[in-house]
């Protein structure tokens, strides 16, 4: 018998446990769209790690007002190459400044409102009973708030800053990812191994983080790429509103709302930084496609 | 024999299918041939992944996008369906040929009710009115037996039981009286009582209705009992065919006596005529060996003959009826002598009582938060999932419970391993009352010595997780090692004893086999050196030959160890085959138990009496009496009142059966019965099982005993 059931393949190297984990990522390779969201979202994330070297301006000086795309900054000879906003800031360079706030403050946002909602949703799905009721009833009254009051209500009491929005983004999130970890759970807690694991009496955190949560990850990941995608739009939205990031500091939908009344004049102001919060939530969700289309197909 | 007079309905010559993945072109079938005339069955048997649900999607040419006839033709009355139009098929499936499959419930439209879908049938395909088209279809309904056709003409689905459900797609079926019917798997997901009413249903239909039927199925005794000839597949190629007599008492390919050899017919008994598992696994399509697919697995594979070229199908000389097979030595090979006995085991000692199972009762509440049940006061209704179960189990023994879904098996187990607490009674294992605690609060000794293999291959293993390491943290959690070196030791050590090679050890379980599985199911199940094992249908997912591999395993291991098992299982077969003693459960009761010699002779209780002649076995030598219940089986939620069979049963005395509980009869020596007929009226009953005829001289002596009394 031990011959025969043997395959005819090489014994597999032991590989460290993230290798493993990003090369399941790079079955994404095999979906068309999904590279070229990968695509977007890099070009993204190159620009802000290197933003101090690709900005040819300081984003919160002063220089020029109301120049156009490819006006010469006469005292440096540099080109502003998509213009300056009404107090003369470099919009390129605030565009790259900006991006990086999203990419720390969107990144940040989401695992901090998956860590909650994992917990709550681990907890309800797993548990059942009363526990399950008092964390739905939670998050169904959440849920049920107008969104936008609630981050409303949240930045003006505890002002506008980067952990505030944060904060918001978690408090409004977190009952939606609860509700698909909940899922989740629920079906995977009848698996075999869950309950193989119950009868060697592992203890319930271990067998809802080691036996659960681990194989819930598929559907996990492909929902975090959207939601990343949302709480862009939505720290674009906080910011437009003048909920956002404090100024001077550059944030892509501020720049939208200050350009808004010289909209119909200067019309870069506001459709430059438009461009590029849709291009961002453009890459994420096309990344989010082909990771759901490779998860289906396996 | 006058087959040659009558018109084929279905020729088939030299089909060759392939679908189109990532990975290329794969041949799902080659080189098939198959003529089938009017009112004749045949059968094609194989494991999964051979090809024969392929054919018959084929045969309706409904391949999926990916998938394509490359060659040969299919010819139905004449008309090549490879060269149909979409206009010609269509009218061609469903009225000339239809096809009827495993799930009866998703052939079904949920929202429609049963007449509606029925009349459907001869008013799109024949034009006639509504009213004759409710007639027909509900004399049909009463033609596949199904009692109370107006009721059931005006039922959803959803309210109609499984059984009836596939009476229903029979009937729809059989409406537009085709000449062909294919039948896939039709009864792999009923209950044994209900498969064998299916079974008789289909048996009769060639000769009722005339229709040439082909049935798929990996099962040899359903095929034995409802078919003329059998096809055996192997790999994508028909490797066998014949008359149901030729293929099973002179079958000239290695692999046909493989599958005889791994399947627990009454011939086989676990000491002294074990089952043998054709060794190795099937090739994955893409990668079949040259010459004989076969050829890796089999004891007579010579290179020159049988490692290239293709092998053509030949026929058997001296045959009055066609009987070929694609073996190149069949000639060379003695097939009178039976090959590799296996090795031959003596019985095992019983030791003292492990487990001792009292009175014990496992309701659930059921709460009705309704305005009327709360007035009523009938707020909580109970399901009694085990009504006062008492059996013992000793060391070393093997116990198997049986019976059919609800019986309540499945929650005896889990109350067994602490995953739910029984209502009443005790549950004493190795000296502890262990009924009211849960798994998290015993002791580790206690947690270690109970351990579990679980049902599906697919899931029983966490997906995440290396094989080594789910069965590392096994060895740690019961402290059998700590140190890393030598807990590696150990996994390596028992996957040297569930014969699976060391480097599984890195392996995920997507990476492996479903019988690979089970065995590293089984090898964790044993790192803790328990003193009982429950399996809950270990083997009812997996293929024929890797079922017998698997037995083989678990009771080497379990004989090797010294384990009580106890085996959860429908499969009477199986459980005939390895238990020592047999405990029968209906609706949460225990209905008989006694030792395994016991439960397969008289005095039966009708219920197993009836589960019994429900078992289809593969054996031309033995004859069954047919028993086929009526109706279903009742609700747990609702069970009857009295004797919990009283619904069903054929032996039936009266008004007694369903007023009272029925007393235990003890025929001495452990042997329960639960039955209002007296013991001696009992004994009187025929045995279900007899020899029909002798079995050739040549079959050695083990297949001469009489089923019921080995």
């Amino acid at each position: 018998m031990t011959a025969t059931d043997s395959f005819a393949e090489p014994l597999p190297e032991r590989e460290a446990a993230l290798v493993r984990f990003l090369k399941s990522f790079a079955l994404i390779r095999e979906s068309g769209v999904g590279m070229v969201g990968v695509g977007i979202v890099v070009g993204w994330v190159l620009i802000a790690i290197f933003a101090s070297l690709l900005a040819p301006f300081d984003p919160n000086a002063t220089i020029l007002p109301y120049q156009r795309p490819g006006a010469v900054d006469p005292a440096t000879g540099m080109t502003f190459w998509f213009g300056t906003d009404q107090i003369g800031r470099d919009i390129l360079s605030r565009i790259i400044w900006g991006g990086q706030r999203v990419l720390i403050y969107g990144p940040i946002a989401t695992i901090c409102a998956y860590a909650v909602g994992i917990l709550m949703g681990l907890a309800a799905g797993y548990f059942r009973g009363w526990w399950d009721s008092i964390l739905s009833r939670v998050a169904d009254i959440i849920l049920s708030f107008p969104i936008f009051v609630l981050y409303v209500i949240v930045i003006s009491t505890f002002g506008a800053s980067g952990l505030n929005i944060v904060l918001a983004i978690v408090f409004a999130s977190a009952p939606g990812i609860m509700r698909i970890v909940r899922g989740l759970t629920l079906d995977l807690r009848n698996r075999d191994y869950v309950a193989a694991a119950q009868t060697r009496g592992e203890s319930p955190l271990r067998i809802m983080f080691v036996e659960i949560l681990p194989n819930a990850r598929g559907p996990l990941i492909v929902d975090a790429c959207l939601r990343l995608g949302y709480v862009t739009i939505t720290i674009g939205t906080l910011g437009f509103l003048g909920l956002g990031l404090p100024p001077p500091d550059p944030d892509w939908g501020g720049m939208v709302n200050e350009g808004r009344a010289m909209a119909l004049a200067f019309p870069h102001m506001t459709v430059i930084p438009c461009l590029a919060i849709s291009s961002l939530v453009l890459g994420l969700n096309l990344m989010a496609d082909g990771l759901r289309e490779i998860s289906i197909r396996d | 024999m006058t087959a040659e007079t009558r018109m084929p309905v279905l020729e088939i010559e030299n089909l060759c299918i392939s679908y189109y993945t990532r990975a290329g072109e794969i041949p799902a079938v080659v080189d098939y041939n198959l003529t089938i005339y009017e009112g004749e069955s045949v059968g094609i048997v194989g494991e999964s992944g051979c090809g024969k649900s392929t054919v018959a999607m084929a045969i309706m040419r409904y391949m999926g996008s990916n998938g394509g006839i490359v060659g040969g033709s299919i010819k139905f009355k004449g008309r090549d369906i490879t060269h149909m139009s979409d206009e010609e098929l269509r009218q061609m499936r469903g009225s000339e040929i239809a096809m009827i499959y495993q799930e009866p419930m998703a052939a079904l439209n949920p929202s429609l009710t049963i007449g509606a879908q029925l009349m459907e049938v001869p008013i799109i395909h024949e034009g006639v009115s509504e009213k004759e088209a409710y007639e027909r279809s509900r004399d049909m309904l009463s033609d596949v037996k199904l009692p109370d056709a107006d009721r059931v003409m005006a039922a959803y689905p959803h309210q109609i039981s499984g059984g009836q459900q596939q009476r229903v797609v029979i009937a729809m079926a059989l409406l537009s009286k085709p000449a062909l019917l294919l039948l896939d798997e039709p009864t792999t997901a009923l209950d044994v009582t209900v498969e064998a009413g299916i079974i008789e249903l289909i048996a009769e239909i060639a000769s009722r209705f005339g229709t040439a039927q082909i049935f798929i199925s990996h099962n040899l005794g359903l095929v034995r009992e409802t078919c003329d000839r059998i096809c055996v597949m192997y790999s994508g190629e028909a490797v066998e065919t014949g008359t149901i007599d030729d293929v099973f008492n002179r079958m000239r390919h290695p692999y046909t006596r493989g599958l005889f050899g791994a399947i627990p017919l009454p011939s086989a008994n676990k000491n002294d005529r074990p089952l043998v598992a054709i060794p190795g696994q099937l090739p994955l399509p893409h990668e079949r060996p040259d010459g004989c697919n076969f050829g890796p697995r089999c004891e007579y594979f010579d290179a020159g003959r049988c490692g290239s070229g293709t092998i053509a199908m030949r026929a058997v000389p001296d045959s009055p009826n066609p009987h070929e097979t694609r073996c190149a030595r069949f000639e060379q090979i003695d097939w009178d002598k039976r090959p590799n006995l296996g090795k031959v085991n003596e019985p095992i000692e019983l030791g003292d009582t492990v487990l001792k199972i009292d009175n014990m009762r496992k309701y659930y509440e059921l709460h009705d938060h309704s305005i009327k049940a709360m007035l009523s006061g009938k707020g909580t209704r109970y399901v009694k999932a085990n009504e006062t179960l008492s059996f013992e189990a000793r060391k070393a023994e093997i116990v198997a419970i049986v019976g059919e879904s609800g019986c309540g098996k499945s929650t005896f187990a889990k109350v067994l391993m602490g995953l739910e607490t029984a209502t009443e009674g005790k549950i004493i294992f190795n000296n502890h009352e262990i009924q009211d605690t849960e798994v998290q609060l015993r002791p580790r000794e206690q947690v270690s010595s109970l351990q579990m293999v679980f049902q599906n291959p697919n899931d029983t293993l966490n997906p995440s997780m290396t094989v080594g390491s789910q069965i590392s943290r096994v060895i740690r959690k019961f402290g059998v090692e700590s140190d890393p070196d030598k807990v590696h030791d150990r996994v390596m050590r028992l996957l040297d004893l569930v014969k699976l090679p060391r480097d599984f050890y890195y392996r995920r379980p997507r990476q492996l086999s479903g019988g690979q599985k089970q065995r590293v199911g089984v090898a964790r199940a044993f790192a803790g050196h328990p003193s009982m094992v429950i399996a809950d249908e270990p083997l009812s997912a997996l293929d024929v030959s890797v079922q017998a591999a698997v037995t083989e395993l678990l009771m080497d291991i379990q004989r090797d160890y010294g384990t009580t098992l106890l085996f959860i299982s429908h499969d009477l077969s199986v459980v005939r085959y390895l238990a020592d003693r047999v405990v029968v459960m209906y609706l949460g009761q225990i209905m008989e138990q006694g030792t395994t010699e016991e439960i397969f002779a008289p005095p039966y209780h009708p219920y197993t009496e009836a589960l019994l002649s429900a078992v289809p076995i593969a054996d031309t030598t033995v004859g069954k009496r047919k028993i086929v219940l009526e109706g279903n089986l009742p609700s747990v939620v609702n069970p009857p009142i009295g004797c919990p069979f009283h619904t069903r049963c054929p032996r039936k005395i009266g008004k007694i059966c369903e007023d009272e509980r029925p007393p235990v009869l003890s025929d001495g020596d452990g042997h329960k019965i639960a039955c209002h007929i007296a013991l001696d009226e009992l004994r009187k009953i025929e045995p279900v099982f007899f020899t029909v005829k002798p079995p050739p001289p040549s079959d050695g002596e083990g297949a001469t005993t009489a089923v019921g009394a080995e």
